[in-house]
């Protein structure tokens, strides 16, 4: 069958008929996180019901963003590539395995956008309403380690850009993350283990995202979340590889990722829309400050000052906090 | 004669090119078997330990240094052979204690535990984490509440650990002839004697074996080990688990140079094992 494939795809090829040959089966390999994996399978039946789509089938592979990441740079096939965070995609484009325009649509590159929330237990009974709240004693914070979670670096980032007014005030910022971590009981290593040890009964808040403290909820935990006032965009990328045979159905597929439905599909998930219009009033709370990425300096600069694993600045935090504990 | 003693040559000569060419064969067989041997290892074990090896040395020796000093490497490090000794310990002495019982008593259910015993190997090992969290953890259904603390840790490597001394000693066990138990307690020997004296010396080089395997695994150690510690730096986060942050922070040489660490360690106490065995052995 794959002989099969390859045959057609080589004869439409040589045929020079432009885009999909009606009947042509066109084989797209999908590398993503984890975390989007149902609405996407929603979203490969209804693109396959589409005319662009009807003779793509798709394969999957999902795992943890930067592990996925690496899986390509090191040789792993893929069509099209989604991820947690931008680093993840721009690891692809040093290597010319993803174009360097990826990012130039009208949507950025993105796909879906999300906020970091604080999740509590069902009714708040902490009353935690502000990032200050999470310094009350006796509050006990689950949070990712944003060593070994690369999606984690937005919940950091999140804190410090709401205590330091994106930036502005450097050393609010870096006084709260220190002040944070001695509330930090538990850093798993991704974020899924964290929601796993909060479900478990350990912490008061878990630093979460807005879209898994909603899959928590489709999945039965009983937990509530707040939208702190002060917070970052997260960014999902997402991209059509360098190496794809079929660049035109990947794009396609791409294109129909941005499509009403598709967005709809992936809101009731629990992502924030990047297609304005989609959101229904009072979907998702507006936080009163949104920074971004850019405010903290970009990705490439941001990961180099807070999570350098020698320099950064919580490399820092965390041995204060070591040494704390060990005296 | 002349052509008989020819002939006679001649059925010499052949005889003993044969013998030749068989003798040849077998050291070909023998030549074939080493280097099949050797290649498959070289190919599945020395050729990738090379690699890490040389990884971490991709900065110098200086940035091999910088990259094993910094202090959560040595915390986390020190964290795991110390909970890996604890583990061994305790290894030894329950490991060599439930072949005892599978062995010398009898009662009922004892095939079932038999078969139990190696179920750690076949349980992927974050799944064991998972179940030890849940029993063991802030919703513990008996209390016991071990998660995100060192004790956590060595209760995990004692999870995933238990079969190897269990396994190391038993067959020897199994072999071990009661008649010299017997002799012994004739002579006039205690239990504890016998036991000192006749069992325990037999039973060394494979307790010894168990325990190399059983530190070996321990530093090593991730899928249990990483729900249950809580990733905690400088507290209960674990070697295995550090180096994964740093694969995932995109330090491969530090990665790799905390690797080639573990290996050394690992190295130097398979070493030391097998010196206890052969000396076990010599005395035995």
């Amino acid at each position: 069958v794959r002989a099969l494939v390859l045959g057609l795809v080589a004869a439409a090829a040589c045929g020079g008929v432009p885009g999909a040959m009606p009947g042509t089966p066109v084989k797209l390999t999908l590398v993503a996180y984890s975390t989007p994996r149902e609405p996407f399978e929603t979203i490969f039946t209804a693109f396959q019901k589409t005319p662009e789509g009807r003779d793509t089938t798709f394969s999957e592979s999902y795992g943890a963003s930067g592990d996925q990441s690496r899986a390509v740079e090191a040789g792993l096939p893929a069509d099209v590539v989604a991820f947690a965070l931008e680093p993840d995609m721009t690891r692809l484009v040093k290597d010319g395995l993803v174009a360097r325009d990826w990012n130039a649509d009208q949507y950025r590159g993105f796909v879906t956008d999300s906020v970091v929330v604080l999740a509590v237990r069902r009714g708040n009974p902490k009353r935690i309403r502000t990032w200050d709240d999470l310094l009350k004693p006796g509050v006990q914070v689950i949070t990712p380690n944003p060593f070994t979670s690369g999606g984690a670096r937005w919940n950091v980032l999140a804190a410090y850009a709401a205590m330091s007014a994106g930036g502005r005030d450097d050393a609010a910022g870096l006084a709260y993350l220190n002040r944070l971590f001695q509330h930090v009981s538990v850093q798993d290593t991704s974020a899924r283990n964290s929601l796993l040890t909060f479900a478990d009964g350990k912490g008061d808040v878990l630093i979460s995202y807005e879209n898994e403290a909603i899959f928590a909820r489709h999945h039965g935990q009983s937990l509530d979340f707040v939208v702190p006032d002060g917070d970052i965009l997260i960014e999902n990328p997402v991209a059509v590889t360098t190496t794809t045979r079929d660049p035109e159905e990947a794009r396609a597929f791409l294109d129909f990722l941005r499509t009403p439905a598709s967005q709809r599909v992936l809101s009731d998930a629990g992502y924030r829309p990047v297609v304005s219009g989609v959101a229904r009033g009072g979907e998702f709370e507006a936080p009163a400050n949104l920074y971004t990425i850019e405010d903290l300096g970009g990705w490439t600069s941001a990961n180099k000052r807070f999570f350098d694993p020698e320099t950064g600045v919580l490399v820092d935090v965390e041995r204060r906090l070591g040494v704390a504990t060990r005296s | 004669m002349t052509s008989a003693t020819s002939d006679l040559f001649e059925v010499e000569g052949r005889s003993a090119r044969a013998g030749r060419w068989l003798a040849a064969s077998r050291r070909v067989g023998t030549g074939l078997g080493v280097g099949m041997a050797t290649l498959y290892l070289s190919l599945i074990v020395l050729i990738p330990l090379g690699a890490v090896v040389l990884r971490a040395n991709e900065h110098g020796l200086a940035g091999f240094w910088r990259a094993i000093t910094t202090p959560e490497t040595a915390a986390a490090l020190t964290l795991t052979v110390a909970a890996s000794l604890i583990v061994v310990a305790v290894d030894v002495v329950m490991g060599t204690l439930i072949a005892w019982v599978l062995v010398r008593d009898r009662f009922p259910g004892q095939r079932i535990v038999d078969t139990l015993i190696d179920l750690p190997f076949a349980l992927p090992t974050i799944v064991a984490g998972l179940v030890l969290l849940t029993l063991y953890g802030p919703g513990s259904p008996v209390g016991i509440d071990l998660a995100y603390q060192q004790a956590g840790v060595v209760v995990a490597l004692l999870f995933v650990t238990l079969p190897f001394v269990v396994r190391t000693v038993q067959p020897v066990l199994l072999e071990l002839d009661r008649e010299m138990e017997q002799a012994a307690a004739s002579l006039g020997a205690g239990p504890v004697t016998i036991f000192r004296r006749i069992v325990l010396p037999n039973l060394l080089p494979a307790v010894a074996a168990g325990a190399a395997l059983s530190f070996a695994r321990s530093i090593s150690e991730f899928g249990s080990t990483v729900l249950i510690s809580g990733n905690l730096p400088f507290k209960t986060q674990v070697a295995a688990v550090h180096i994964f942050g740093r694969i995932e922070s995109d330090d491969i040489q530090g990665a790799a140079a905390e690797s080639t660490v573990l290996l050394v360690v690992a190295l130097l106490a398979l070493v030391g094992l097998d010196l206890v065995q052969r000396w076990a052995a010599r005395r035995g």
